[in-house]
């Protein structure tokens, strides 16, 4: 397996352009959750023309609603959530700035050929190992939507946060490459 | 048979334990297929999957988090013996009593929102449960509680074949309900298959396929050997671990049938991700 590759705050469609399917990365900096019903609300919000809770410009959304933190935690367990469910509000968000997403599971064509458009990445985390993947994660603050409970917009300080390229910025994407590789 | 007397309160409780402990602990049957699959992968992305989810099995248990953030809707069989009475108050209520009580004090997260098309308001302590009651011989109490995530459910399908199409038809449905969800329910899943009945019980089947241990066959011999079949199958796919491609993409196929309308060949299948929890208390 190949060197694991640090990406460190600021993101950026440059910094992110050697990234190729397969890579191994660890994450640091800021990152944001949302899921389902925030994502609908900052597309409201986006047709609204209203400003976003937090700079989309540069930024990488999480799908996670994490489980509440126990006392003296900066979090409870927080792994990814099923990212296709997100596939109709990613083009939007990508036009607006978006250029990082950590997920699990498959996107759709649209998603895929808006990340090209912008050199955006699309990150794998293991799905269901929220327990190891919350020990990467130091700070954790609601910056919108509170009334969602775990699906609340969170601002997360994330520590060599390990994930892997599953679509690449030419849109290569592990989905259909390694299953193919691997079919009898 | 003696009656036997159970107190509405223990039963809140036993839910209660049980529902941290399928959060936190991962079934040692589960565990074992996990570990077996992590030996033989032949993927090198797949095994780093399958080494995340081993050290996630470990940190979850002695840190005492939740294995899986989606610590699920809760779906409870219980097996009531008809000589059972239960005092002090409601079974029903008992039970969703301990899955309220071990959501809010153990930090489970909440996933439950009130009804499903309007405002989707969350209900604050992940109730209500999902129960299936059977009235059973004898004087015990068997709860038999699985949590079950978002992620896998929603891959779940309901085929009404005709007879004529046969066993060919199933394999199929099985095979392509399984590869249409690719790496969605946090695969290696756990395949569970109900062949018969109408079709709200041939998905009820399904779940109560995934309550066996992991692995463990059919004991009819026919049905053992489709389980065997399909599995060899669905691992030949390729999706492997988290749909990265490899040779695991189940750990387990489980079937159970039941007999059916002559006119009608119901399957129901349900996937479980690799947190597959299930747990059991018979009081």
């Amino acid at each position: 397996m190949s060197d694991i590759i640090k990406l460190t705050e600021p993101f950026s469609p440059e910094a992110f352009s050697g990234l190729h399917m397969g890579d191994m990365v660890e994450i640091t900096g800021t990152i944001y959750t949302a899921r389902d019903a925030a994502h609908k609300r900052l597309i409201d919000a986006l047709e609204a023309r209203q400003g976003l809770p937090f700079e989309i410009a540069g930024s990488i959304i999480y799908y996670a609603g994490p489980s509440p933190a126990k006392p003296g935690s900066p979090i409870g367990s927080c792994g990814p959530t099923t990212s296709g469910r997100m596939d109709a509000y990613t083009p939007a968000l990508l036009d607006a700035g978006l250029i990082g997403m950590v997920g699990k599971g498959p996107r759709s064509h649209e998603v895929i050929e808006a990340m090209k458009k912008h050199g955006a990445v699309y990150f794998a985390a293991v799905g269901g190992a929220a327990a190891l993947t919350a020990q990467s994660i130091f700070e954790a603050e609601i910056v919108a939507y509170e009334d969602l409970g775990p699906e609340a917009i969170r601002r997360l300080k994330v520590i060599n946060y390990p994930c892997m390229v599953a679509i690449d910025p030419s849109g290569h994407n592990i989905y259909e490459e390694g299953p193919r590789r691997f079919a009898q | 048979m003696e009656q036997k007397t159970i107190y509405a309160s223990d039963i809140s409780e036993a839910v209660e334990s049980l529902c941290v402990s399928a959060a936190f602990d991962l079934p040692e049957d589960v565990q074992a297929s996990l570990e077996r699959a992590r030996q033989r992968e032949a993927s090198e992305l797949g095994r780093w999957a399958l080494d995340k989810i081993a050290a996630n099995t470990t940190i979850a248990h002695e840190e005492r988090m939740p294995l899986c953030q989606d610590t699920g809707l809760v779906l409870v069989f219980v097996e009531l013996g008809q000589d059972v009475r239960i005092v002090d108050g409601r079974l029903d209520d008992a039970i969703q009593k301990g899955v309220a009580k071990a959501y809010k004090d153990a930090y489970l997260r909440k996933s439950l929102v009130d009804e499903p098309l309007f405002e989707r308001v969350n209900t604050q302590d992940n109730t209500p449960a999902i129960i299936h009651y059977r009235v059973v011989a004898g004087n015990e109490l068997k709860i038999t509680l699985m949590p079950k995530g978002g992620g896998s459910e929603n891959m779940s399908a309901l085929a009404m074949l005709k007879p004529a199409q046969g066993i060919e038809a199933v394999k199929d449905f099985v095979y392509n309900t399984v590869v249409n969800a690719g790496g969605n329910p946090c695969p290696p899943t756990i395949v569970g298959v109900g062949i018969g009945g109408n079709s709200e019980y041939a998905l009820e089947l399904s779940k109560i396929a995934l309550a066996r241990p992991a692995g463990q066959s059919n004991p009819n011999e026919a049905y053992a050997e489709l389980e065997k079949e399909l599995l060899e199958r669905i691992n030949a796919s390729g999706i492997g671990p988290q749909g990265f491609g490899g040779t695991t993409t189940a750990l387990a196929v489980h079937i159970e049938y039941f007999p059916t309308h002559i006119a009608m060949l119901p399957v129901g299948v349900s996937l479980n991700c690799h947190v597959a929890r299930h747990k059991q208390v018979v009081l």
